[in-house]
């Protein structure tokens, strides 16, 4: 991304609403014609985030530059950046030319050139020959459309979306991220897109920006963030994942053993040393499991649950501390249910993570579980 | 519950109607209807309908020589609403009505605007600050005003201890100080539909027009004043109409200088005691207000805006 513009540079920004610290020193630059989703769970600061940008809150500390511009003391009208509402906020007294025509308008743009770009950005839209209707006949992703075209008709430098399609039904959800994606490339424009649904983000972004509690986690491509999460909360927001938490025990060469509440097992990673507080994420498509132990994997498993979901089977066995882990195999290959297992993987599938909490390890400590190896009856 | 297919329920624009609903359903549920809607039908055509129907019948009756009301047929009383002096009273009736309403919305707006759209918890006490005033006989809160404005008031004797006049001026008993009383005593009329409407537009409608380059202005105009006319046209109708019939405002604070439809009524009903006169004049009130009305919906406006 190093060799594109950057077109918004957002740095130290926080915003705090009296006792709240909603965003907390977030620095993130996006370039120019990306895709770039803010995700996180509701709460998290992203929608705050994507306000500051509009213009309609005011970071407490921090800039946000737009084109190398410092925007901090411009009004909302005055920004050269649009917002597609989640509610879609279209004028409910104007028709959808109107509703479409009011930033040209509102630019002085003469009305022969109005009267072009309205049609076209229909068309765009696909949408073409509604003019005349009002919002309240539309539905909700008719309206949507329109929102999209009301504010791309500006030729804005960054799009917001703000959850735009967390009102639609799942089917059209996901005929309109693949609309917009092929909008957002055929135009070239900087989408900002906030949403908590990470599939979506997966699905649209050239990058994500995670957010956890007003904090920035991670940025990345989708596959980085999926493969690599940076966070023990990037790993369990982004898609599915299996958590082994513990303490390093041995350090050899980057080659690791960790104890954990439910047995010790090994891992790969560089920067760790004796005694940190580590997660282990494996995700459940990554997990084998066999009858027998494997070198270094003692960890023991109950068969609980097999679930059909299509191409992939997914079980769902117990830890002997009761917590619960996936694992995701061709369909046929069975278990008998209690039985018990043990899961492994390949190291290098696996990814090491700090993990800032110690009750696992005062878990450990106690040594209850630990000597219990074998599960108890389900 | 089962569905009658017998009962056809359309949906017109003025309202619900329930239209042939089966023979049966109709007995089970004729006593529960009595119950709820009784009373208040009864309440409706004692206290409306019947003294409607007597002031309209006493609208075409005539008098004898000694104002004893006759039942004659006669369409005299309407054809004496012609009287010049009368079509004068109604002109300066229309003026002060028009002034008063306008006042009205310049400053029931902004206060109207603050009060919805404030998020501090004072946005209660700013509410009930309006409406507390409502509460108190308005006759009283008009003397008020006379005593503040007249010639030994308040008013005076403080600008004479401060020698920015000589001698008392004359504040009172014209159509300045009648519409002053009128804006007074209808300000909460105002504001009430003001507020509901603006409190319930949309927060998102603003930032979006903000957001595609409008100003604070253009603001107000393309999208403010369009989303919150129902509330501004029923705001004017509460304010226009009772300014044409508040008599005791102009009789108080006009002094006979700037009488509205209101004062020919009750000078008819009072001194004038020709009942029939004053019964054609309150019919023609009642039809302004209808029109108004029905004008208003016509608008497309929602009768749930004069509703608080």
């Amino acid at each position: 991304m190093d060799h594109k513009k950057k077109i918004v540079e957002i740095s130290g920004v926080n915003k705090v609403y009296g006792e709240n610290h909603v965003v907390k020193n977030l620095t993130l630059d996006v370039c120019e014609g990306e895709f770039l989703t803010l995700l996180g769970s509701s709460g998290c600061g992203k929608t705050t985030t994507l306000r500051m940008i509009a213009g309609f809150e005011e970071p407490t500390s921090g800039t946000i530059c737009v084109e190398g511009e410092n925007i901090d003391n411009k009004e909302p009208f005055e920004r050269d950046v649009n917002t597609v509402f989640q509610s879609y906020a279209l004028f409910p007294h104007m028709n959808i030319y109107d509703n479409i025509a009011y930033g040209l308008k509102m630019k002085k743009v003469p009305k022969a050139q109005i009267s072009r770009r309205v049609p076209e950005m229909l068309d765009l839209v696909q949408m073409g020959g509604f003019e005349k209707r009002f919002p309240s006949q539309l539905s909700g992703g008719q309206k949507q459309r329109v929102a999209i075209a009301r504010a791309l008709i500006n030729r804005p430098k960054v799009l917001l979306l703000d959850e735009p399609l967390g009102a639609l039904d799942l089917k059209l959800r996901k005929q309109m991220q693949i609309e917009l994606k092929r909008l957002q490339r055929k135009l070239n424009i900087t989408f900002i897109y906030v949403t908590h649904d990470q599939e979506e983000a997966l699905t649209m972004s050239d990058r994500i920006a995670v957010m956890h509690d007003g904090v920035l986690e991670q940025v990345g491509l989708p596959r980085e963030i999926y493969d690599a999460p940076a966070t023990k909360f990037v790993a369990t927001f982004i898609g599915e994942t299996n958590l082994f938490e513990g303490y390093v025990e041995r350090e050899d060469a980057g080659l690791l053993t960790i104890v954990t509440e439910n047995g010790r097992i090994p891992a790969k990673g560089k920067g760790f040393k004796k005694n940190d507080i580590v997660a282990v994420s494996v995700r459940p498509e990554k997990m084998k499991y066999s009858s027998e132990k494997m070198t270094g994997f003692e960890v023991p498993a109950q068969v609980k649950e097999h679930i059909f979901v299509g191409a992939v089977e997914k079980t769902i066995a117990t830890l002997p501390n009761g917590n619960e882990i996936k694992l995701e195999r061709l369909t046929g290959d069975i278990e008998v249910l209690g039985d018990v297992v043990y899961p492994y993987w390949n190291l290098d599938d696996a990814r090491l993570l700090k993990s800032p909490s110690d009750t696992v390890v005062k878990a450990i400590d106690s040594g209850e579980t630990l000597e219990n190896v074998q599960p108890a009856a389900v | 519950m089962e569905i009658n297919q017998n009962a056809v329920l359309p949906v017109t624009g003025s309202g619900t109607k329930i239209h042939a609903v089966s023979r049966h359903k109709w007995k089970s549920n004729t006593l529960p209807a009595l119950i709820t809607v009784g009373p208040v039908t009864l309440w409706l055509a004692f206290f409306v309908a019947v003294p409607l129907v007597y002031v309209a019948v006493m609208s075409f009756c005539s008098i004898d020589s000694y104002y004893n009301v006759v039942f004659k047929f006669t369409l005299d009383n309407y054809a004496r609403l012609l009287d010049i002096n009368y079509v004068k009273i109604y002109g300066q009736s229309f003026l002060i009505a028009f002034a008063s309403t306008a006042i009205s919305i310049l400053l029931a707006y902004p206060f109207s605007y603050l009060i919805a759209r404030t998020k501090s918890h004072k946005k209660m006490l700013y509410y009930i600050l309006v409406i507390i005033p409502f509460w108190t006989n308005s006759l009283i809160r008009i003397y008020g005003w006379r005593t503040f404005l007249g010639k030994y008031g308040w008013l005076n004797s403080a600008l004479m201890a401060l020698h920015l006049i000589q001698k008392p001026a004359d504040f009172l008993y014209n159509r300045g100080t009648t519409i002053l009383g009128m804006v007074y005593c209808l300000f909460p009329f105002m504001v009430l539909p003001l507020y509901t409407s603006i409190e319930k537009l949309d927060e998102n409608l603003l930032e979006a027009s903000a957001d595609l380059g409008a100003r604070k202005l253009p603001t107000l105009f393309h999208v403010i004043l369009p989303l919150t006319a129902g509330g501004i046209f029923s705001g004017c109708i509460m304010v226009f109409i009772p300014t044409l019939g508040y008599f005791f405002v102009s009789d108080i604070l006009g002094g006979g200088n700037a009488d509205v439809i209101g004062n020919l009524i009750e000078r008819q009903f009072q001194s004038g005691n020709n009942w029939p006169l004053g019964s054609a004049l309150s019919i023609i009130l009642i039809v302004i207000t209808l029109v108004l009305v029905k004008t208003y919906q016509k608008c497309g406006g929602s009768m749930e805006n004069f509703g608080a």
